[in-house]
């Protein structure tokens, strides 16, 4: 199978589940299709060769910030735009998350598979390539150093601001008045 | 270019059309992610790692501003009960 074949088939999985999760009902159906697009465009830095990107794709996206997404859908639990038809009728439905994941495991292990495959038959990837992990890091914390830190501070306020905003409303405090 | 241009429009689609706060959320994170492709195309286009470096960013952005959006959703669920956003009229004067 051809690069090109590859590109096409990742190009045309991530477009179809980015168009599915924009139309779908079901927010939690919705969180599972971008996962799939999110895995095919790793697939598509894999092929570009930007292994190291691919990677904080997987961990970062779909590890992290769709946890995250899947955690508040659930915990809202008002999933349900209004739809046109009763769930109940279609019994096809309801068991689809399950396979749903199960399709999507297969398709991480056939990436990962794949992927690793490929270093192997090129032996691993040239030392001096510029998309190795050792270049990438090297101009991040030579050249980028201080962006580099500007973004550890904007995750630490980022963090701080979601902790006060998600928190409950403390008790309102007793007013200066009466004590 | 063509993948990452579809993939962005269909973000402003999900942004443009949809009522729901969370799905706006996630065609946020679509329209991040044709930028990444973007990224990474130029940067194994031009043999330079400059535009990964810069991908890494983004997806910390990313991180972060998914971090505080759904803390701002949370809040306001809990205020008003609905991710609806034609209800959203807090602010209106």
């Amino acid at each position: 199978m051809g690069s090109d074949t590859l590109f096409y088939l990742f190009g045309a999985i991530a477009i179809g589940a980015s168009l599915a999760v924009i139309g779908q009902r079901n927010p939690i159906y919705s969180v599972l299709l971008l996962i799939a697009s999110f895995g095919a465009l790793s697939g598509l830095y894999i092929l570009l060769d930007a292994p190291f990107v691919a990677v904080i794709q997987i961990i970062v996206y779909a590890g992290a910030i769709m946890v995250l997404f899947l955690f508040v859908v659930m915990l809202l639990n008002a999933p349900h735009e209004e739809t046109e038809y009763d769930e109940r009728v279609h019994p096809l439905l309801r068991s689809g998350p399950t396979r749903f994941g199960v399709a999507l495991a297969v398709a991480l292990m056939v990436e990962l598979w794949w992927a690793l495959t490929k270093g192997r038959e090129t032996g691993g990837f040239p030392e001096g390539s510029v998309s190795s992990v050792a270049a990438i890091g090297r101009s991040l914390f030579t050249d980028y150093s201080f962006q580099f830190e500007v973004t550890s501070v904007l995750i630490l306020v980022a963090m701080v601001g979601a902790v006060v905003l998600a928190r409950r409303e403390p008790r309102r405090p007793r007013s200066p008045g009466n004590q | 270019m063509l993948l990452s241009a579809a993939l962005f429009i269909i973000g402003v689609i999900g942004v443009m059309v949809r009522r729901n706060i969370i799905i706006i959320f996630m065609s946020i994170e679509l329209i991040l992610n044709a930028v990444n492709i973007n990224l990474v195309a130029f940067s194994a286009q031009l043999q330079n790692n400059v535009g990964q470096v810069f991908a890494i960013f983004v997806v910390a952005v990313a991180a972060a501003e998914a971090a505080v959006g759904l803390g701002i959703i949370l809040a306001f669920y809990r205020n008003k009960e609905t991710v609806n956003i034609d209800e959203m009229n807090l602010m209106k004067w």
